[in-house]
């Protein structure tokens, strides 16, 4: 019963792998580009939330700096993503991804 | 958090969606610092409740949200999409379930008074390298972004 108790490195991973199922959807329901970005970030949060909780597990600190390479790379994807879909919006004046077309047979 | 989560996936604005998501960050920041990591925290509520988010409403201001509100916000093929998250949770679950004897009750003790010393002291020793990368990574980035949203190259 001790282990219903606090919280386990398992209860973390189960709430990161909802969090990821949560921006697995939205990448793949949604239409609007932006919402699909933010699905993005919902997903590299997820696996963020795994990488601190397995650094807590193991008494290191590895994750966490691995975490914050992750956030770099967040930003960066974020930065180009939305740089695309200003270029985008400019062409066809919607934010709709099912217009993004153009390589499809 | 799983409540912001749900919500950023389901609204119709893209404001309501980015402050959502404001709060899910905000959320697991909290989360990182029960498990022992205030600088992560930090840096999850600087850089991305601060900039990332602040990045996406200005791109949510830019480009006109009246017509997308207006449409169909699902794509047709949505029922697959859910099943088939639904399929990669089961997976997950039984992964978790199957593997959950390797996981330690208890959570060895950490210290976190010295912990963002000893973050920049394996920042800038043992992962120099990947730091140089990441600097070089964002700067590939910054000047992407330019040039995809500047009119004309």
């Amino acid at each position: 019963m001790d282990s219903m108790l606090h919280i386990t490195t398992l209860h973390y991973l189960v709430l990161g792998a909802a969090l990821f199922l949560l921006g697995v959807i939205g990448v793949l329901t949604r239409r609007n580009v932006v919402i699909v970005l933010m699905s993005i970030e919902l997903i590299l949060n997820a696996v963020n939330l795994n990488l601190v909780a397995f650094s807590r597990m193991w008494g290191g600190l590895h994750g966490q700096v691995f975490a914050i390479f992750v956030i770099t790379d967040a930003a960066a994807e974020a930065a180009v993503g939305l740089g695309i879909l200003i270029a985008f919006f400019r062409n066809k004046e919607t934010v709709n991804i099912d217009e993004v077309n153009l390589l499809k047979w | 958090m799983l409540v912001g989560g749900i919500l950023v996936i389901t609204r119709k604005n893209p404001v309501h969606s980015a402050l959502a998501l404001i709060v899910t960050l905000l959320a697991q920041a909290s989360i990182y610092l029960m498990l022992y990591a205030p600088f992560v925290a930090g840096v999850q509520i600087i850089l991305y409740a601060g900039g990332i988010m602040v990045l996406f409403l200005f791109v949510i201001m830019l480009v006109s949200i009246d017509r997308s509100v207006r449409e169909r916000q699902f794509n047709s093929q949505w029922v697959v999409g859910v099943i088939a998250a639904t399929a990669l949770g089961g997976l997950f679950m039984i992964v978790f379930t199957k593997g959950k004897n390797i996981f330690p009750e208890h959570a060895l003790p950490m210290v976190e008074n010295d912990n963002t010393q000893k973050i920049a002291t394996m920042l800038y020793g043992q992962y120099m390298f990947a730091f140089e990368i990441a600097s070089l990574l964002l700067l590939v980035a910054i000047i992407g972004a330019v040039v995809m949203a500047k009119k004309r190259i």
